[in-house]
């Protein structure tokens, strides 16, 4: 990781430690932190059981809020995932009921959730419409469409082999982990040593300039935007196998959770600046949080109280560990 | 000619509004100096200069924009201070800008009257009839016949203009400055401009009036000011001069700029053809070429429609008409196909349009030649670093490291680096809009030199520049462009300041 983080945008100081590098330790000290503060305060914590139950709610968490972190970059936004989420659950969990086979589940679930960031980016390109408004209004639209076809119905009941997905172990860890580590990888890759990455952080930094190097500004973003639709695909999918049922409403709750992983994960709402390692750390960091209050008994009803307070308080922290000077 | 003007022959014993050496300076520029200049009531005072000789800082120290430095301001020959707006508005000095401050979507009568509407009879509310009715008698006196209840968006230009000047009129202006007002305007329009200007006139307000155009200086121009880096040059009556003194006036400095340029005997073939390009933002019927080792200029005053020949060119912006080719080959699309053709754009605004500030030196010197570098799409950061390395070395960019926000640098290395970009790219065409503004007198001679050695291996370049010192002194021919056209080619040997400003300038 040390090794790709130097190239990152931002810049050296001093010590010949990028900032991104800097900011990635801070917050890896912070999830470490909490990990010491929770196993004193708790019995539990530090239990099997609860460290692969934090594991797996942080991958799910990773997983919508991965390829959203490639639309912050570009200094977009994408509200429609967890809308996303829930339709395309609800369309997969219908094909692997209606044919038995859930590969065509999930290539459908997949599919659906690219053709979906794919609509959300001909809009921000091609309609130039931002990209706050675009994704809100098909926020809407998914949720509509979902809960049309639902009807009030609840799909239940997938085959085990599919389930294994969501809640199956392989060598002692959740497959949901394996799964973590290949997109945090494929993440990685794409946004630090591809040359789409390069220019994804670009657009983010200066559109304007951006066009005027040269940069197809357009192709990009719809990249970005159905790579983010394509992890919401996917996301549904293990979400499905996890929950064994799909209703119209599954993915409500999952967007605003996903923006605040971006964001306690170092990555800049104004774009250019962040990583898809650090929005794992984010995800870790909230799942970390709420697993805490949950082992100390804190009522739920707190829950957002503090993931609001968390958000602010690492966005602030940012902004006075990188001051810029233009 | 220097002489004091001779004063006008109405009653008048002292002047409406008088300046008695008024000085503005900012950081490393002189953007007054001792100017003084009377203004006589009913009187048409015509403001001439090139860009930058300071007819936009004199505008905003009357609209009370800037406060001067040094000088004082006398009324009807009463010394009076002139500190803000607010003064600038008692005392009756209006000024009437390009880019027009209306308010779109309130109608005409809101417009003219807003912030100081007639209070109605319930408490919070307007008397709706009383503005309409004020209204439209003001608009009657300047002869602008129209309902006050039109929302502004729905006029024309020349329409808004009135409303601008009626609104100035309104808050009992005596003194109007006018910008260039018959810049977007079409001939009927500048007709009904001029006659509206002899009501004025009748009624005693003094306008200040700057113009580009030579016709209407001595057409409409009772007095004329010349300014000259700041400096009053010279004041004339019209009967007194000529078109060609007065240009000789606005340009005769001594320039004292020697940059490096080694003239090639022979330019190569052509690389960049322009032929017959419009488009929907104001150029027509485009013809240049480029040939490789030439520096071209492309001159003309600031409006003209060279930074929009330079996006066209770069696909920037979309064209309605014509061709432009490279090496013979047809351009088409956006900034992205040029760019992989070949062609450079450097633009004027290089903070928000040629560089990602919060990125590093290094990020900004590869980013247009990531296709070039990584063909296969896999960025190694190794191989990046070298190459930023390597140009940073080359065009001697002053920064601590390649990791260093590019945004921290001068303003001269920030242009190397923009520079430096489209070399890494190979560009072939590069193509710069003004690019020594905002650059000191040590990095400018040091950007000519990088360009001259462009152009000594083969590169073809275009410059746009308002410095014309520096195309004289630069380029092998130049272009000279007014209102969207190009209306003259210049070769090297007639080159001059003299020939830019009397081809760019309206003539009779």
């Amino acid at each position: 990781m040390t090794d790709t983080t130097k190239i990152l945008p931002g810049g050296a100081r001093r010590l010949h430690i990028s900032a991104d590098v800097l900011q990635l330790s801070y917050r890896l000290l912070a999830a470490l932190l909490i990990c010491v503060l929770l196993s004193l305060l708790t019995d539990s914590f530090l239990s099997l059981n609860n460290i692969l139950n934090v594991l797996r709610q942080a991958s799910l968490m990773f997983f919508v809020a991965a390829g959203l972190t490639l639309v912050v970059l570009t200094a977009g936004l994408d509200l429609s995932i967890g809308a996303n989420v829930g339709l395309t659950a609800c369309l997969a969990g219908t094909v692997i009921h209606v044919t038995g086979s859930p590969t065509l589940g999930v290539l459908v679930g997949i599919g659906v959730g690219a053709a979906i960031g794919l609509a959300n980016g001909i809009m921000v390109t091609a309609l130039r419409i931002p990209s706050f408004i675009a994704t809100y209004g098909m926020l809407w639209i998914l949720q509509g469409v979902a809960y049309w076809y639902m009807a009030g119905e609840t799909i239940h009941g997938f085959p085990p082999g599919f389930r294994q997905l969501g809640s199956g172990y392989f060598l002692g860890l959740p497959i949901p982990v394996y799964l973590l580590v290949i997109f945090l990888a494929i993440g990685t890759v794409l946004a630090q040593r591809t040359t789409w990455g390069q220019e994804i952080y670009a657009i983010g930094a200066n559109p304007v300039a951006a066009r005027l190097s040269g940069i197809p500004v357009a192709a990009r973003l719809l990249l970005v935007y159905t790579v983010s639709g394509t992890m919401a695909g996917l996301a549904s999918i293990i979400f499905l196998a996890r929950l064994n049922s799909a209703e119209a409403d599954i993915g409500e709750s999952l967007t605003l959770p996903a923006i605040a992983s971006v964001l306690i994960g170092g990555t800049s709402l104004f774009g250019g600046v962040g990583t898809v390692f650090g929005t794992f750390i984010g995800a870790l960091i909230l799942t970390l949080v709420l697993n805490g209050m949950n082992l100390l008994q804190i009522s739920a009803s707190w829950q957002p109280l503090v993931t609001g307070a968390i958000v602010i308080l690492a966005v602030w922290l940012d902004r006075m560990t990188r001051r810029r000077a233009f | 000619m220097n002489a004091l003007a001779p004063k006008p022959a109405g009653d008048a014993a002292v002047p409406l509004f008088e300046l008695r050496g008024i000085s503005k300076s900012f950081p490393g520029v002189k953007a007054l100096d001792d100017v003084s200049f009377a203004i006589w009531p009913g009187e048409v005072h015509m403001l001439l200069g090139e860009n930058g000789a300071g007819k936009s800082s004199l505008m905003k120290v009357l609209c009370g924009a800037y406060t001067a430095d040094g000088g004082q301001f006398f009324l009807d020959g009463r010394k009076v201070e002139m500190n803000s707006a607010a003064d600038a508005r008692q005392l009756g000095v209006a000024v009437i800008f390009q880019e027009f401050s209306l308010v779109p979507y309130l109608d005409i009568a809101q417009n003219i009257y807003l912030g100081r509407e007639p209070k109605g009879w319930l408490p919070g509310t307007i008397d709706r009839g009383k503005i309409l009715r004020d209204a439209k008698a003001l608009l009657a006196t300047i002869g602008f016949d129209i309902d006050p209840s039109t929302p502004v968006h729905r006029l024309g230009v020349a329409q808004q203009q009135m409303v601008e000047i009626a609104k100035a009129l309104s808050q009992d202006a005596r003194i109007l400055v006018m910008d260039e007002p018959t810049a977007a305007l079409s001939d009927r329009e500048t007709e009904l401009l001029f006659a509206m200007i002899a009501q004025l006139k009748v009624k005693g307000v003094a306008i200040v009036y700057i113009s580009h155009r030579m016709a209407e200086v001595f057409s409409l121009g009772d007095r004329i000011t010349v300014l000259r880096d700041g400096k009053k040059v010279a004041e004339a009556m019209p009967g007194q001069s000529s078109p060609d003194e007065l240009i000789r006036l606005m340009v005769g400095r001594n320039v004292d700029t020697s940059y490096p340029r080694n003239f090639a005997a022979e330019p190569g073939p052509i690389v960049l053809q322009v032929s017959n390009v419009s488009s929907p933002n104001g150029i027509h019927d485009i013809d240049l070429v480029v040939r490789a080792g030439e520096i071209v200029g492309l001159c003309g005053l600031v409006g003209s429609g060279r930074t929009e020949v330079a996006r066209a060119i770069f696909g920037a912006d979309k064209t309605s008409a014509g061709e432009i080719r490279i090496d013979g080959q047809l351009r088409s699309g956006g900034p992205d196909k040029a760019s992989r053709m070949g062609i450079a754009l450097i633009p004027e605004s290089r903070k928000a349009e040629g560089l990602a500030l919060i990125r590093s030196v290094g990020d900004n010197l590869v980013v247009s030649a990531l296709q070039k570098l990584f063909p296969l799409g896999l960025f190694v950061p190794q191989r990046a670093r070298e190459e930023s390395g390597a140009l940073v070395r080359q065009l001697r960019v002053a920064t601590p490291s390649v990791k260093q926000p590019v945004g921290l640098l001068s303003g001269g290395n920030q242009q190397k680096v923009v520079i430096g970009k489209w070399l890494a790219a190979g560009a072939k065409v590069f193509i710069f809009d003004e690019p020594t503004r905002g650059i000191d007198v040590g990095a400018k001679a040091e950007i000519f030199a990088l360009i001259d050695g462009l152009v000594a291996k083969g590169a073809a370049v275009l410059m746009i520049s308002s410095e014309q010192a520096e195309i004289v002194h630069v380029c092998d021919r130049a272009y000279v462009m007014r209102d969207g056209g190009i209306v003259g080619e210049l070769s090297r040997q007639q080159l001059s300041e003299e020939n830019i400003v009397r081809m760019g300038m309206h003539h009779a």
